[in-house]
């Protein structure tokens, strides 16, 4: 396990070490474009531009370039976006709360949801429900979640807001948890359900598929043999086996989403995570802003997926000789 | 000669096929045959279908029926609607009088879906929007399995030093989430002024070219990934030995060989990644980094659509309809095409 460990460590730190590079060599050394002038957002004095060229080292070489940058980001943190003069790097730990609250939340309606989805697919087998469900699973997969954001904000916003069980709904935005918790959760019921949809219908399929195959093992028959009830045939035997592609899945989807993935959701909801602020500066063409979610982003997620690796290794250690 | 496995072992599967005339079916007429079978995937694949057709149709539908030019603005126009001269753009519709209000669906031949906030044929628009996502949804998959095969073919063919830098090189790309990398790439190549200078030739910033090959790349490593396991453990494979023994280069093993056996996973892949191309570019251009002005595609209406949501909302649903009923469709298509070619579905992808 510890020999694991560390290779897999070590492995982290190459990646994350080829990332950073990849990403500095996207946005400094890309051909025929000029960093300085893209840092410097929308229409920059010559001031400015000379300014950066000093700041980041542009007149020097690559290596340069790269080890200045890694130093801005990661130890002074005094990275400053020049469209707003503000620091880049507290911008996004404040946002960061509002993300961790988006993607917490649905990830609690998606498991629950996709576990009893496909737990009644997988019973019904044979039934015409169990198609009705994977093609309901099939909607949630296929639907742009933006788009969907939309609708939900048209109904529940507008057309249905008179309606009684819409008319609690508050207006686009965030409220802190700290500030007041109530308001907190009543913002946030339809972007969780939204955001959840697409990964409801994915791990229900993943699930069902999972469950129908453990149902042929071996283990299962000798269960059903020893005469145990039908209900913990599947619930202890067959659901807890069905459940490891399911686990391992959801880590690095959690990762992904907190990274970074839940941009399209915060967008259309209005809600000030890392994934509006990456979209504002998209819109206001605010290179460090964009450059600094990416890195962060990136990372988060590739460590993200390290852990679940080793906490995979350490529950299950038939994968540890990898 | 090549054994396809996976197929070989569907004629023992399929009890109906297991007739006397069995001899001498290919197993990808055997394929045809369970795919035929499928009435929901035929459906889907109609449907698909005829929603290439009708995007294609766009200068047709645009020309001849709604008669309109669906890249123009039109904020003075008139149209007729009943008997009743209308105007395109309404003014003073607001609560208070004030502000200016785009025509609602006519549900007619003109202004179909209703305006645009410049007066544009919404319905139009969807249909030339429609047109860009498919071309960008159907290359950029097809891109990313052609380079996938290649790099795979290659990579699991020689192994060593070849696969172990390929593979690298994929991880790399595996490991960089995909909408953070197609950000970075679409903010850097979109905002350059005079657009890509690729040495060669040079691309506008507008071109469909830039989110067409930033979405291609980026996935590539989830189709190389099965391929390559499968070109491993195909190499090790008996006929790949026999053709060994009667001489046979690498070329003839890797395209006579290995290619034919694989070709069935790279088939089953390319649906449910046109799906997720069409998706991911939906999603880029509502990010305003996919398809630019002047081109539309059904993201960048679903983004011009969100000012006019509680007004005019189907500005906005009807793209969105559009992509949903496309994805569908594929995804659909997709599941019966593995059903058909891959009956033991070695190939699972989300």
């Amino acid at each position: 396990m510890l020999t694991f460990a560390i290779r897999r460590l070590l492995g982290l730190v190459a990646v994350l070490l080829v990332l950073s590079i990849l990403v500095f060599l996207i946005f400094f050394a890309t051909p025929g474009i000029d960093p300085a002038r893209r840092m410097a957002g929308r229409n920059p004095s010559p001031e400015t531009i000379a300014q950066i060229k000093h700041e980041f080292g542009l007149d020097r070489s690559l290596p340069v370039q790269y080890v200045l940058m890694m130093k801005k980001l990661f130890v002074t943190r005094d990275l400053i976006s020049y469209g707003s003069q503000t620091k880049v790097i507290p911008e996004i730990t404040s946002a960061a709360p509002v993300t961790f609250s988006l993607v917490i939340g649905a990830a609690v309606i998606w498991v629950v949801f996709s576990i009893l989805v496909g737990l009644a697919a997988a019973v019904l087998r044979g039934t015409v429900l169990d198609p009705i469900l994977m093609i309901l699973a099939l909607i949630g997969i296929s639907v742009p979640v933006f788009w969907l954001g939309e609708v939900v904000n048209l109904f529940t916003q507008s057309r249905w807001h008179g309606f009684f069980l819409f008319s609690w709904v508050p207006p686009l935005g965030y409220t802190p948890l700290t500030q007041d918790p109530l308001k907190w959760f009543e913002g946030l019921v339809f972007p969780w359900l939204t955001l959840s949809v697409l990964y409801v219908g994915f791990y229900a399929r993943v699930l069902r598929a999972n469950l129908i195959e453990t149902e042929n093992e071996d283990y299962i028959r000798t269960a059903r043999a020893k005469g145990i009830s039908e209900r913990r045939v599947l619930l202890r035997h067959n659901l807890r086996t069905s459940m490891i592609t399911f686990v391992s899945l959801f880590g690095l989807d959690l990762g992904v989403l907190i990274g970074g993935g839940a941009l399209l959701t915060e967008v259309v909801f209005g809600l000030p995570g890392v994934g509006l602020l990456t979209y504002n500066s998209l819109t206001g063409l605010d290179l460090p802003v964009i450059m600094t979610t990416v890195i962060y982003g990136a990372f988060f997620i590739t460590i993200a997926s390290a852990l679940v690796d080793l906490l995979y290794a350490w529950l299950d250690p038939r994968v540890r000789p990898a | 000669m090549a054994v396809f496995e996976p197929e070989a072992e569907g004629i023992v599967l399929d009890a109906e096929e297991t007739g006397g005339d069995i001899v001498g079916r290919s197993p990808w007429a055997l394929a045809g045959r369970r795919l035929l079978r499928n009435r929901i995937s035929l459906a889907a694949l109609t449907l698909f279908l005829l929603i290439v057709v009708v995007s294609f149709g766009a200068p047709i539908y645009a020309h001849d029926i709604a008669h309109t030019d669906p890249f123009a603005s039109n904020v003075t126009g008139t149209i007729k609607l009943n008997g009743k001269t209308v105007d395109v753009i309404q003014q003073g519709t607001g609560k208070l009088g004030l502000g200016e209000t785009p025509i609602g669906p006519t549900w007619s031949s003109q202004y179909f879906l209703g305006a645009d906030n410049q007066g544009r044929d919404v319905a139009a628009r969807v249909l030339y929007g429609g047109r860009s996502s498919l071309i960008i949804g159907l290359s950029s998959a097809a891109l990313a399995c052609l380079l996938a095969l290649l790099f795979a073919l290659v990579a699991g063919f020689f192994g060593g030093f070849t696969d172990t830098i390929i593979s690298r090189l994929m991880d790399l790309v595996w490991a960089f989430p995909v909408y953070l990398l197609a950000i970075s790439l679409a903010t850097v190549l979109l905002t350059s002024a005079h657009g890509l200078n690729l040495g060669l030739f040079t691309l506008s910033a507008s071109s469909l070219w830039i989110p067409l090959l930033i979405i291609g790349l980026i996935y590539v490593p989830y189709v190389y990934r099965p391929i390559r396991g499968q070109v491993l453990s195909l190499r090790e494979k008996e006929f790949v030995e026999a053709a060994i023994a009667q001489g046979a280069g690498s070329f003839r093993l890797i395209f006579r060989e290995i290619l034919p056996n694989v070709l069935s996973t790279v088939i089953v892949l390319l649906p449910l990644m046109i799906a997720t191309t069409i998706l991911t570019e939906s999603a880029l251009s509502y990010l305003s980094i996919g398809v630019q002005a002047p081109q539309a595609s059904w993201g960048t209406i679903i983004q011009d659509g969100q000012a006019l949501l509680y007004t005019r909302p189907w500005v906005a649903i009807g793209p969105g309809i559009m992509i949903l009923l496309t994805v569908l469709a594929l995804n659909v298509f997709g599941d019966g095409l593995r059903d058909a070619l891959d009956p033991r579905s070695k190939v699972r992808s989300r």
